[in-house]
């Protein structure tokens, strides 16, 4: 190999400026599960009887299933019973603090993580809502959007403030027994956000919600909901970090999202879970079953994700086009590293007339790394005009690492159009010399390549987010080039 | 400015230049000729730093200072320019883009400010019409689908922008048609200036009739075989590379 191409190899050194630790008090549950950690769990957050019973249900249901085994993915077992279900900072009082109340120590922290939860230095246009290991600490602006009729809360506390919504909708998108990771997410979720839009709201402001894993030997199990009703429209964000630990942590989360009639849905999610070092030790296994249902008609969700952590991430953010002329996009970037593994990809399953899916996902792989898109298309025979358009790219960073690409399409509606386009490429040794020798540096060019190489799907995320995407792969590509 | 003295480089064991000695003053046009697979584009490779090369012997200095050493990026802000002969694309960035993210890297490193916005976009269009380029080539990924021709010229618009002080162009005029041929031969008078020099590699001498240079020299087998001024070119024309070659023997 030519010392150019151990240079491109190099570049990737990875440094992860998210990786502290914050130290604090804690109530913590003892490594394990069984139906009484459930109960526990359940009594704690103080839960309505009918989430209890949800709980349980899926709990059994999950003791009866295995995990998936068809990613390619090498995934070390996971002891399920070494991981404590429920860690969060001990507080004073156990109901909702207002924003002065919340330990200086975790303002600290989303201080540090570029979070200020102080609504005054916060930018304009953004609310926030806090989820650190098992429980919201801080959701900013709620005064603001519940005068526009939004409800943006903790899902906990929405399942005590608004039961009867929570239970109308949750589940509902993913059921209890969908998959392995889904029904343990069922059983023991703990926090995450809860987002109703009423009838003919635009949301004034981006909605997003910060995961912060920091405790160790925990999981997190987080649970999202939000549901825009009829000629609604919200953009949602969502970021997530974690501290380096030696050890591989679980983050298990489920994300529903409903659109009604000519309702439209944003989600942006820029994941940045800790990936492990160089040598793959550590990281955050990320297990995540996102879907949307469009089931009214001409509603619309785009799901956009920048997935550049984790050491492991299954995720497959997908829609399911009930009602006509719905429309599905994915639009995705997932950049691998050192020994990082993703499987990701979307489904968009089209069951209602004139509905349309638009696909484009940029696997970057580096390193040793293996990045592998898996998509499904299926058009049902109600689907009249279906149309799907995938647009599917692979970029590798030097010799060592993989991409894969397993579109599956099942049509059974003849006059539905889908199309399916793959590339693969590489940065070449070229490439690299000629930006040098227009003055750039070795990591400035990979970086303004991959950067160009995901222009599409950057172009797709919220001003705010698409700089810090940008930032974001700058760094997993820094460090290197001698 | 550049003063190539004795220099001995090879390739994966393969040695290409033997003893090549080369001295070029500011300001000065010199063009090289010489036979395929003489070494011309491994000299504008060893002296833009290409990796994968291996310097035997000799040395290079450029402005004082040993070029060798330099990091090609290095030798690029301090003013070394090469036009290559076979220009990459790259998919995804858009001209405009590179020309800013290099003009600033080179200004960055000579202690200056990023170029305004406005300012850049001024600059970069008064460049696109010297070189007569519609503008619509600044927003294309760089030398994405460009034909040969267009790819050379935007070459030169590079050139232009980055403002170097030794521009080595390898073999420019090929593939260009006539009337583009003239179009880069004015952009590139336009740029000559009594501190900028030009190293001019290529095969024909029409080049050297809209590019006047000071100095032609003959590279075969890795070295300089002969040197003299415009009226070698026309002579080598006349006779071949066979009269030199069997000269230098
Ligand atoms: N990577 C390489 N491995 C082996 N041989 C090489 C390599 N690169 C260049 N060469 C050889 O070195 C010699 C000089 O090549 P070079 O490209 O410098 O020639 P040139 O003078 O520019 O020719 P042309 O006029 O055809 O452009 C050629 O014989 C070429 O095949
Ligand atoms: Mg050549």
């Amino acid at each position: 190999m030519s010392s150019s191409a151990e240079k491109i190899e190099d570049l990737i050194g990875q440094e992860y400026k998210q990786g502290f630790v914050t130290e604090l008090e804690t109530e913590t549950f003892e490594p394990g599960l069984d139906e009484d950690v459930i109960r526990r769990l359940s009594k704690i957050k103080n839960e309505p009887e009918f989430m209890l019973e949800y709980r349980l249900k899926a709990f059994r249901h999950w003791q009866k299933m295995a995990e998936p085994d068809w990613a390619q993915l090498n995934i070390d077992p996971i002891d399920y019973q070494a991981i404590s279900y429920y860690s969060a900072p001990k507080k004073k009082e156990d109901k909702p603090q207002s924003l002065d109340e919340v330990d200086p120590e975790l303002l600290e922290t989303y201080k540090k993580l570029g979070i200020p939860l102080d609504e005054q230095e916060r930018l304009a246009g953004v609310a926030v809502d806090a989820v650190f290991d098992s429980v919201s600490v801080a959701t900013t602006f709620k005064g603001k959007l519940k005068e526009a009729g939004v409800i943006f809360c903790p899902i906990s506390e929405a399942l005590n403030d608004y039961p009867e919504l929570v239970q109308q909708y949750l589940g509902t998108v993913v059921p209890t027994g969908d998959n392995f990771f889904a029904a343990l997410n069922a059983a023991v979720f703990t926090d995450g956000s809860f987002v109703y839009i009423p009838k003919g709201v635009r949301c004034p402001m981006e909605l997003s919600t910060y995961f912060r894993i920091n405790a160790a030997n925990t999981g997190q199990f987080e649970r999202t909901l939000i549901i825009a009703d009829e000629d609604s429209h919200v953009s949602y964000l969502e970021g997530c970090t974690a501290p380096m630990r030696d050890e591989n942590q679980l983050h298990a989360a489920v994300v529903e999202l409903v659109a009604m009639d000519n309702a439209e849905i944003k989600y942006s999610t820029v994941q940045n879970w800790y990936p492990g070092d160089k040598d793959g030790v550590g990281g955050i296994y990320n297990f995540v079953t996102k879907r949307a249902e469009c089931r009214g008609v001409n509603s619309k969700v785009s799901w956009t994700q920048v997935e550049t952590g984790s050491a492991i991430t299954w995720k497959y953010p997908s829609c399911v086009l009930l009602g006509d002329n719905s429309i599905g996009e994915f639009y995705s970037v997932a950049l691998t590293n050192n020994f990082q593994q993703a499987d990701t990809g979307t489904k968009m399953i089209h069951v209602g007339k004139n509905t349309s899916s638009n696909i484009v996902s940029k696997g970057i792989s580096a390193g040793k790394a293996q990045n592998t898109y898996r998509g499904l298309v299926k058009v049902a025979k109600s689907a009249d005009n279906a149309r799907n358009y995938t647009q599917c790219d692979s970029l590798l960073v030097g010799d060592a690492c993989g991409a894969h690409t397993f579109p599956y399409v099942e049509v059974k509606q003849p006059s539905a159009q889908v199309e399916h386009e793959a590339t693969t490429s590489k940065i070449s040794e070229d490439q690299l010399f000629f930006c040098q020798q227009r003055g750039l540096s070795a990591e400035d060019a990979v970086s303004m390549i991959v950067n160009g190489f995901c222009k599409d799907v950057f172009k797709e995320l919220p001003m705010e987010f698409a700089v810090e995407a940008q930032a974001l792969l700058g760094i997993s590509l820094e460090g290197s080039v001698g | 400015m550049l003063n190539i003295n004795n220099l001995h480089a090879g390739v994966e064991g393969k040695q290409i230049l033997k003893g090549l000695n080369l001295q070029i003053n500011p300001g000065e046009v010199h063009a090289i000729m010489g036979p395929n697979g003489a070494g011309k584009s491994t000299l504008s490779h060893v002296l833009s730093g290409k990796s994968g090369y291996e310097i035997t012997q000799g040395s290079v200095s450029y402005q004082g200072r040993d070029l060798l050493d330099m990091e090609p990026e290095d030798r690029a802000r301090e003013g070394v320019f090469l036009a290559f002969q076979y220009p990459v694309e790259i998919p995804g960035v858009s001209n405009i883009y590179l020309l800013k993210a290099a003009l600033n890297a080179i200004r960055k490193h000579h202690g200056l400010n990023e170029v305004d916005a406005m300012d850049f976009l001024a600059l970069v269009k008064d460049k696109v019409k010297l070189l007569q380029m519609d503008e619509k080539f600044l927003y294309r990924a760089v030398n994405e689908g460009f034909s040969g021709g267009e790819k050379k010229r935007n070459e030169i618009l590079q050139a232009a922008v980055l403002e170097p002080k030794l521009c080595i162009l390898d073999e420019t005029d090929s593939g260009l048609d006539i009337d583009a041929l003239k179009i880069v031969a004015d952009g590139v008078n336009s740029l000559r200036s009594q501190d900028r020099s030009f190293l001019m590699i290529t095969h024909y001498q029409r080049l050297l009739d809209y590019i006047k240079p000071d100095f032609v020299h003959v590279l075969a087998d890795g070295k300089i075989v002969k040197s003299g001024g415009p009226e070698l070119a026309l002579e080598l024309e006349a006779k071949g590379y066979s009269w030199v070659e069997g000269q230098a023997a």
